[in-house]
């Protein structure tokens, strides 16, 4: 449930759900993002769903802020059994050329090389939502010795397709971009199709990911 | 048929289509976009003759030049902006906020913005560009939009499918004014900042920094102390949002920011204010004051009253 909704400036909702990251706290409020999606609530410009808190964008044209908190306050939630989360396998090559940072996590860690990618490999992650970058998923939850900071110094680009790990979380760089997770991969795999106006990302808030190694043969041949 | 198009002989520094920007895909990680002025994007479509929403050529600093080749056409510029008309030998000083009927051979020098960043050319006629979610909006980032969400660049051609019926003639007196302050509401992580650290928000003055786009505008002045985390679990952000990092410098997230963000919200920017907000070149100085919710509110109607007027004086 919603702990308390305040104000984020003059033209958005910032719906607090708590201070925990956790699956549970993440369900409400993807809950909550589609509820409120599908009542198509006159003056919502967009939708923000993170980990524990949901910002609710408006145009100050045609409502405010008083208005749509009354809304959301007495709005009825759907079902989680009609939330349709999917199961998506991902591909993932870990030649020298893509495991940017293992060396790093070895380190950090004090796990071997093997030990990381057996953890990383056998687990099922959720996606607790999406963005930053346009498809970019956040997949939780790291087993507590696979948890590291991330780079002191981000780096200007991290190449497409990039598996990063940082605290609890394993994310995919859909496209080139800045960054400073820890790099241990690299999938073939389209995440973020930005010639799709419908379904642009491959994976979204609620759906569980499992990652697969490929070698660089499969890697280079592959086609999505 | 004949065709009606404009020659890019230099692209300028980041000129781009914009219009007003897409809408409900902020949970995907897709951002607003869209006119950084909005007030000014507005006006250069009524200026054409074209339909309010229609998308415009926006540029920051050095415009392009571009030269037309085609059946007579509405041109105008919206902003601060230097500029000029060449016509065969003739050469005409070009003035922002009047219409401007070109013909074939003309060539359009956008010189440059004057102390201010953004400037709109509006083309009075349909463009072919490719729309994405309702808008053509172009994002070089994700590289969505329209001309493959690229920026302009030289040598290309921007073709004009339709030329509008009537050439326009209209003008408007109107001078972009500074704003002295920029107005915020407190953030939701506002009491991460220590009282010398919020005093300093509200009292002294911050200087913009080259590290400015887009995305972003950076600000340099005396440090923000942060008494609490510098780090808050990721969540979204709208245009507006003060962040302060751990170097305690503030980072104002504008149109094509990224949706999530892990820094402190130390404070928003009202509505009101965004559109002078953005035209703040490197090496302005800033003042912020806060203001109430309802207060912001009241600014924004009063806001938005006169671009209305402004427009209904076209």
């Amino acid at each position: 449930m919603i702990k308390n909704i305040l104000n984020l400036g003059d033209a958005a909702l910032y719906c607090d759900f708590g201070k925990d990251v956790n699956k549970e706290t993440n369900i409400q409020v993807i809950k909550y993002f589609k509820s409120i999606q599908n009542k198509n609530i006159e003056g919502i410009n967009n939708l923000t769903p993170s980990y524990n808190k949901l910002i609710v964008s408006f145009d100050l044209k045609k409502t405010n802020f008083k208005n749509l908190k009354n809304i959301i306050e007495n709005l009825t939630i759907t079902n989680s059994s009609d939330l349709k989360n999917k199961k998506i396998e991902i591909p993932v090559c870990t030649h020298e050329n893509f495991s940017l940072d293992i060396k790093r996590l070895e380190q950090i860690l004090n796990l071997s090389r093997e030990d990381i990618y057996k953890n990383f490999f056998n687990k099922e992650f959720f996606c607790y939502m999406t963005g930053f970058i346009a498809g970019m998923p956040f997949l939780g939850d790291l087993d507590y010795n696979m948890r590291a900071e991330r780079l002191e110094t981000p780096r200007v680009k991290v190449p497409k397709g990039s598996i990063g790990l940082t605290e609890q979380f394993a994310n995919i760089y859909t496209y080139e971009s800045p960054g400073g997770w820890n790099i241990i991969g690299n999938t073939p795999k389209n995440i973020f199709n930005n010639s799709k106006e419908k379904d642009p990302n491959l994976i979204n808030p609620g759906d569980i990911i499992s990652f697969k190694e490929i070698t660089k043969d499969q890697y280079n041949n592959y086609n999505d | 048929m004949t065709k009606n198009y404009f020659e890019i002989k230099r692209a300028g520094i980041n000129t781009t289509f914009q219009d007003q920007g897409r809408n409900n895909l902020y949970h995907i990680g897709i951002p607003f976009s869209g006119a950084m002025d909005n007030r000014n994007y507005l006006l250069v479509n009524k200026l054409t003759g074209n339909k309010l929403d229609h998308p415009a050529i926006e540029f920051a600093y050095q415009g392009p030049l571009l030269k037309y080749y085609g059946n007579k056409i509405s041109i105008a510029i919206t902003g601060d902006v230097n500029f000029k008309i060449k016509r065969s030998e003739i050469i005409i000083d070009g003035k922002c906020y009047q219409t401007f009927n070109i013909q074939n051979g003309d060539e359009l020098d956008i010189i440059s913005t004057n102390k201010s960043v953004y400037g709109y050319l509006g083309i009075g006629g349909q463009i072919d560009l490719k729309y994405q979610w309702a808008s053509c909006s172009t994002n070089t980032k994700a590289n969505i939009g329209a001309n493959n969400g690229k920026k302009l660049e030289e040598n290309q051609k921007i073709n004009i499918s339709k030329i509008n019926e009537n050439l326009n003639n209209y003008k408007l007196d109107y001078i972009n004014t500074k704003i002295e302050n920029i107005r915020i509401i407190k953030g939701t992580n506002f009491d991460y900042f220590s009282e010398k650290g919020k005093k300093i928000f509200l009292e002294k003055e911050f200087t913009v920094s080259k590290l400015s786009d887009r995305m972003g505008m950076r600000l340099e002045g005396p440090k923000i102390e942060n008494i609490v985390n510098t780090n808050i679990k990721s969540e979204g952000l709208i245009k507006g949002v003060i962040q302060v990092p751990a170097d305690g410098n503030p980072i104002i997230m504008l149109s094509d920011h990224g949706t999530i963000g892990g820094y402190p919200k130390l404070g928003v920017v009202i509505s009101a204010d965004y559109d002078k907000l953005v035209q703040l070149t490197p090496g302005s100085k800033i003042k912020f004051k806060e203001v109430e919710l309802s207060d912001a509110e009241t600014l924004f109607k009063l806001y938005e009253l006169e671009t209305q007027n402004l427009i209904s004086r076209i």
